[in-house]
């Protein structure tokens, strides 16, 4: 029971602060904003931080890294012919499926 | 009309919310087995998942209680694993039409996984939060459910199939950098600059032992500054962030 105790703590913790480091930038920033450089740095933002948490970590999420690769290079062939986002997901899927028949 | 609008962007997040939660599903499963060391049982792992939502957040939180670490870790370790939402949210706050309320905004903000940001940040103009929250509405309970099978029914699942559905989240982030990189130059040049430092950042010494979350910040921040120095670019007047 203590223990119940305990692990709930933690997860409320997690819970606050994760939703709360969430939630701060939309609270403090509620405006445009007209300064060229930060408006410059928040458009490479999302592009930046979405391409370094897909590589390297697509070659380590599956069990051999080439699987991962050609996952990546499909992935960017079909999404460069312009399919959508679950076209492109299923394709990887099926790509890591067949290469590691392989591997 | 705004209401049928509105209703069509939430169905439309329910769509793109399907994929993203099929991804969810088995890195969740996996993150199921990690909680079940910390003494997580499932509903209590479904709760901690739904109202989390933080892969690397999660992580860190079940290690931790599996290592009984103190409650004050606890918080700085969310803190650490989460802190890239700040960028994400500071990038999203200018994604809103001006008329959009505080408490839609901060709503919005709850929402915000790497997934649904992803998606969010690539919606064409001013962000309906409608969409956002359509997409949560789908992915989110899926992440909790796997969580709470993961807890459940542990290795159960084949590692083979567990490989293959790991890669989804991924995919997706492709099908949203690849577009924009065709487009525009300096994107391209920008996601290939994050690769590559990415990957130096992950097998250089010294530097290799930095987690991945705080690799993720870091680097965000060096290449994104960056390339803001290099090739400043304006934002369009309907819609700012990363318009389509």
């Amino acid at each position: 029971m203590h223990d119940t105790v305990k692990v709930l703590i933690y997860i409320l913790i997690a819970v606050a602060v994760t939703n709360g480091i969430r939630i701060l930038p939309i609270t403090l920033i509620r405006k445009p904003i007209k300064n060229k450089f930060i408006q410059s740095f928040l458009y490479y933002v999302p592009y930046v931080t979405l391409a370094v948490m897909t590589f390297p970590a697509i070659m380590e999420a599956t069990q051999s890294p080439i699987a991962g690769l050609g996952a990546l290079l499909l992935g960017i062939v079909a999404a460069y012919f312009g399919l959508g986002l679950f076209p492109v997901s299923i394709i990887c899927c099926v790509a890591v499926f067949i290469i590691e028949l392989f591997v | 009309m705004s209401n049928t609008k509105d209703k069509g962007a939430f169905l439309k997040g329910m769509r793109d919310g399907l994929p993203i939660g099929l991804g969810y599903f088995a890195v969740s499963f996996s993150l199921g087995i990690i909680a079940k060391k910390g003494g997580l049982t499932p509903v209590m792992g479904f709760l901690s998942s739904l109202f989390v939502r933080a892969s690397a957040g999660e992580y860190a939180i079940y290690t931790l209680i599996a290592a009984m670490g103190t409650y004050w870790e606890a918080v700085v370790i969310s803190v650490i694993a989460n802190a890239r939402y700040l960028l994400m949210n500071a990038a999203l706050s200018q994604k809103f039409d001006p008329k959009t309320g505080i408490i839609k905004r901060l709503l919005v903000g709850v929402c915000c996984t790497d997934e649904i940001f992803g998606i969010s940040i690539a919606w064409p103009g001013y962000l309906k939060p409608s969409y956002t929250f359509g997409a949560t509405f789908v992915a989110g309970p899926m992440w909790a459910l796997g969580t709470a099978l993961g807890i459940v029914a542990g290795g159960a699942l084949p590692t083979r199939a567990v490989s293959a559905l790991s890669v989804a989240l991924y995919g997706m982030f492709l099908a949203i950098i690849v577009p924009p990189s065709k487009k525009d130059k300096a994107v391209a040049v920008a996601v290939i600059a994050s690769f590559t430092l990415s990957y130096i950042f992950s097998i250089a010494p010294v530097v290799k032992e930095i987690s991945s979350g705080t690799r993720t910040i870091i680097l965000t921040i060096i290449i994104a500054a960056a390339a803001a120095l290099i090739k400043p670019h304006t934002t369009s007047e309907n819609g700012g962030g990363a318009d389509a």
